[in-house]
């Protein structure tokens, strides 16, 4: 009875740290949410009160119209689907010959591979915006999307799981006369399926969420991905604009947050591919 | 053998090409050029360069400017990865238990996972407002400078402010890493430690630790790697203010802010990014060293 009542006890405390926990960990979006849902004066009455009532959609629909938020997802859609579906495809394509074929130094050429992850944004950014400078890629979407298009994590996530096709199923369709582009697309691609689906939303987010790039290499106002748009919603010093980011805030992040709860399990596998063994 | 190489080589060319050249274009080449331009000195539209020799790495790395920015940068990181560690692993800890409910909590916990540099930074920007953001008005009797002069205005207060959202932000990564390592460690050895009659701290010491060493390890990595290049938190918050301190002009913000003092200098920028990239080597390397030998790679 006594270990009963211990036994409870603790478990009751558990649950109280993790609403605790919980609670500071979504305080932030808690409290910007509620911002975004409340309008004119109460927003900024002092103590403001915490507490969800009397709530509008008016900021989120101004945000929407003065921060051109349509144009901001849409052009955030194209470039993440764009870059996602072409990295499935170049991964899939290296990934196979890594895995697939024989030829001359290729150790070399899978270590040359590996080595440009070492080489992080931040410092080919610089050059690159010569680059899509030079090719008139500034301010267009394929100065947004073609650099993007290759990723050597991709290749190898992709080669881990093709070098798990046991040898004798290529050789059995090799026999069949199945040459290597029927076997990637008929057999190799549709055995990597739970892993291309992890790629993909990883690079979806990635690509969706990326700063830096985009903030660099667009200027004008319509390429601007949501990540640059949300920027251009704050006007320091002015206090009675500051509604109008929240209500950017809640429009950017919603459908992040939707996809991640019906997608969570292909996140975990990519986020942790590199890191846990087995 | 011989024959089957030689007939795959087209196949190889073919399916190799796409990512070999995009990364030969847009990975390679611009750390090849950040080198060549590092010894340049360049008019703005790059139409004259000049060489003055290699002597220009050193003479950035002493500079004033640069030592400000790495000391920035590694204050930065000592502010945010131990933090962000300790409450990876202690939220994994607090969630690594069967008990009813626990998905939503863990969904919960990872939640930052879908915020954005741009989108977390914005929040903060929001909560940390001096005049009426949320912090300013519950917080400000324990924390008088949340409202005079505002965190982010504040020469002490505006790196730890961006630390304070950057670990907030990374937490969802870390939590979900570290919860995965928790997952695959087997339940045997818990149960024959419990037999043994080890109590929940020793099991935690001698049993967790070890078996999940290399995922900390790893993650102490990419967290180090990520404080370093932290760009967009800074732009966004600080534009790498307050101005007359330039108390958050990291290394990443005095290449590419929009404040930066070299802004319109390739041949310092280039410089400046390639120490910056030979940097973060040079911490991974020293981490992978250090903790190398302690990390528990078994079977």
């Amino acid at each position: 009875m006594a270990a009963d009542a211990v036994h409870g006890a603790r478990k009751a405390g558990r649950y109280a740290l993790l609403a605790v926990v919980s609670v500071i960990v979504l305080f932030p979006i808690y409290a910007v949410l509620l911002q975004a849902l409340k309008s004119g004066p109460d927003s900024f009455d002092h103590p403001r009160s915490l507490l969800p009532v009397d709530l509008t959609f008016d900021t989120i629909r101004s945000a929407w119209t003065i921060g051109k938020l349509d144009r901001l997802l849409l052009n955030s859609l194209l470039v993440a689907v764009a870059v996602t579906c072409g990295v499935i495809l170049t991964s899939l394509l290296s990934a196979y010959a890594f895995a697939f074929l024989d030829f001359p130094l290729k150790k070399v050429v899978f270590a040359m591979f590996l080595a440009t992850m070492l080489v992080p944004a931040e410092v080919t950014v610089l050059i690159n915006y010569n680059t899509a400078d030079s090719l008139g890629w500034v301010n267009t979407y394929q100065g947004l999307i073609v650099p993007s298009l290759a990723s050597m994590f991709g290749v190898f996530l992709v080669r881990q799981v093709f070098l798990q096709v046991p040898g004798e199923l290529r050789e059995a369709a090799a026999l069949d006369g199945l040459g290597h582009w029927r076997f990637l697309w008929s057999v190799a691609t549709p055995l990597s399926r739970p892993t291309l689906g992890a790629l993909g939303l990883f690079v979806f987010l990635g690509t969706w969420n990326a700063y830096l790039w985009p903030s660099q290499v667009i200027t004008d106002e319509d390429h601007r991905t949501i990540q640059i748009g949300l920027e251009h919603l704050k006007t320091p010093n002015d206090i009675s604009k500051l509604n109008l980011i929240t209500g950017g805030l809640v429009v950017a992040a919603v459908p992040i947050f939707v996809m991640l709860v019906i997608f969570q399990r292909q996140l975990v596998r990519g986020l942790t591919a590199g890191a846990v063994k087995g | 053998m011989n024959r089957r190489r030689l007939r795959d080589i087209p196949w190889a060319v073919l399916m190799l090409v796409p990512s070999a050249g995009l990364l030969a274009v847009w990975t390679i080449y611009p750390l090849v050029r950040a080198v060549d331009y590092g010894h340049k000195q360049c008019n703005r539209t790059l139409t004259e360069c000049r060489d003055v020799g290699w002597g220009q790495f050193s003479r950035v790395f002493q500079s004033d400017q640069f030592q400000d920015a790495l000391l920035v940068s590694v204050k930065f990181a000592v502010f945010t990865v131990p933090t962000g560690l300790v409450l990876g692993l202690a939220l994994a800890m607090l969630a690594d238990k069967h008990i009813r409910g626990i998905g939503v909590f863990r969904v919960i916990f990872s939640s930052t996972v879908a915020t954005s540099v741009a989108v977390a930074s914005l929040v903060w920007f929001v909560l940390l407002q001096p005049q009426i953001g949320v912090l300013a008005d519950q917080l400000s009797g324990v924390f008088p400078s949340l409202k005079e002069p505002g965190w982010l205005n504040g020469n002490d207060t505006a790196l730890p402010a961006v630390a304070i959202s950057s670990v907030w932000a990374g937490l969802g990564f870390s939590f979900i890493v570290v919860t995965a390592a928790l997952q695959s460690v087997p339940r045997e050895l818990h149960e024959s430690a419990l037999v043994d009659g080890a109590g929940s701290f020793r099991r935690f010491w001698h049993v967790t630790l070890p078996m999940i060493s290399p995922t900390l390890l790893f993650l102490m990595v990419v967290l180090t790697t990520r404080a370093l290049q932290t760009y967009g938190e800074i732009a966004l918050l600080t534009g790498g203010g307050p101005q007359t301190t330039k108390a958050t002009t990291n290394i990443p913000y005095l290449i590419y802010g929009e404040n930066s003092l070299i802004r319109n200098d390739i041949g310092l920028k280039s410089a400046a990014a390639t120490l910056l990239f030979l940097l973060s080597g040079v911490f991974a390397a020293v981490q992978f060293r250090g903790f190398g030998k302690r990390v528990h790679y078994g079977s």
